[in-house]
């Protein structure tokens, strides 16, 4: 009886691998798999043994209220989006944008040379590159024959 | 509709494509956040279009309709993965049906910083004029 038991699939190992397999379908469902930002703004970060590079999208923010700053391997976006001045009285018929101060952490996949860190902005993209340490490269190692 | 301010907003609306119509660019095509507002003498409108280039903006006016097109090309770093996406660069296309109270002759369009500011000047003859109470 005990010999048996133990031969048996358990139900529930198989519900998890009927689940994995479903994820799997769905995943293949949806052509990009966009993860919703936590908060503003959105950033897509792009990874190569040489470093990252992070980007996000800031309409309407000037530079210098931007502030970048990265501590190991924790990159923070913060800065303020300041709102439309007026002179005179307006009245406002449609009003999507938004505007307010902004902090966002993102934990990166390796520590970075915090001192090489470069940031620029054109049209309202900040994009960040983040070199890798060069003692945290990986190493390539060589496979002897022998 | 109301005056108080709103907070930022990290995701972009996709334009709903009327039924029948397709894109002939095999891309995502935003609706661009946008504000208008009305001072004495123009109407104004913003419009957060991040990622476009200046020269890439068109903007058309035909029968009162105003419309801007702002084409982004997505540009990926060269030997680098995508390792998080959380948003999607596409074209940009809005419009905006105008009252004939627009000096359509002098609307002035200026870009800075991923935001497009269009001045549409009001025509001389609706701008609003003070009409003084006389007291007798």
């Amino acid at each position: 009886m005990y010999y048996r038991r133990y031969r048996t699939p358990s139900v529930w190992q198989e519900v998890e691998r009927l689940q994995r397999e479903m994820n799997r379908l769905m995943e293949n469902f949806s052509p990009r798999r966009i993860q919703a930002a936590p908060s503003f703004p959105a950033v897509n970060l792009w990874v190569s043994d040489e470093g990252i590079i992070v980007t996000a999208e800031v309409p309407g923010i000037q530079p210098e209220d931007i502030d970048v700053s990265v501590v190991n391997d924790l990159l923070t976006i913060s800065g303020e989006r300041q709102p439309e001045q007026h002179s005179e009285e307006v009245r406002y018929h449609r009003r999507e944008r938004g505007c307010g101060k902004f902090a966002r952490s993102i934990q990166l996949p390796f520590a970075v040379d915090a001192n090489k860190v470069e940031a620029s902005f054109k049209d309202g993209v900040i994009n960040i590159t983040l070199p890798r340490k060069e003692e945290e490269k990986p190493k390539k190692i060589k496979v002897v024959a022998k | 509709m109301s005056d108080s301010e709103k907070t930022l907003d990290a995701e972009k609306q996709q334009v709903a494509l009327s039924e029948g119509t397709e894109l002939t660019r095999d891309r995502i095509t935003f609706l661009p956040r946008s504000d208008i507002y009305e001072t004495n003498d123009a109407l104004v409108l913003l419009m957060d279009i991040p990622g476009a280039r200046e020269e890439d903006i068109d903007i058309t006016l035909e029968k009162n309709i105003l419309t801007v097109n702002a084409l982004v090309d997505p540009k990926e770093p060269e030997n680098y993965a995508l390792a998080l996406q959380e948003y999607e660069v596409g074209d940009y296309q809005r419009s905006f049906r105008l009252s004939n109270e627009i000096d359509q002759d002098r609307i002035e369009a200026s870009y800075q910083h991923g935001v497009l500011r269009l001045v549409l000047p009001k025509a001389e003859a609706a701008k609003a004029k003070k009409i003084a109470i006389k007291s007798n």
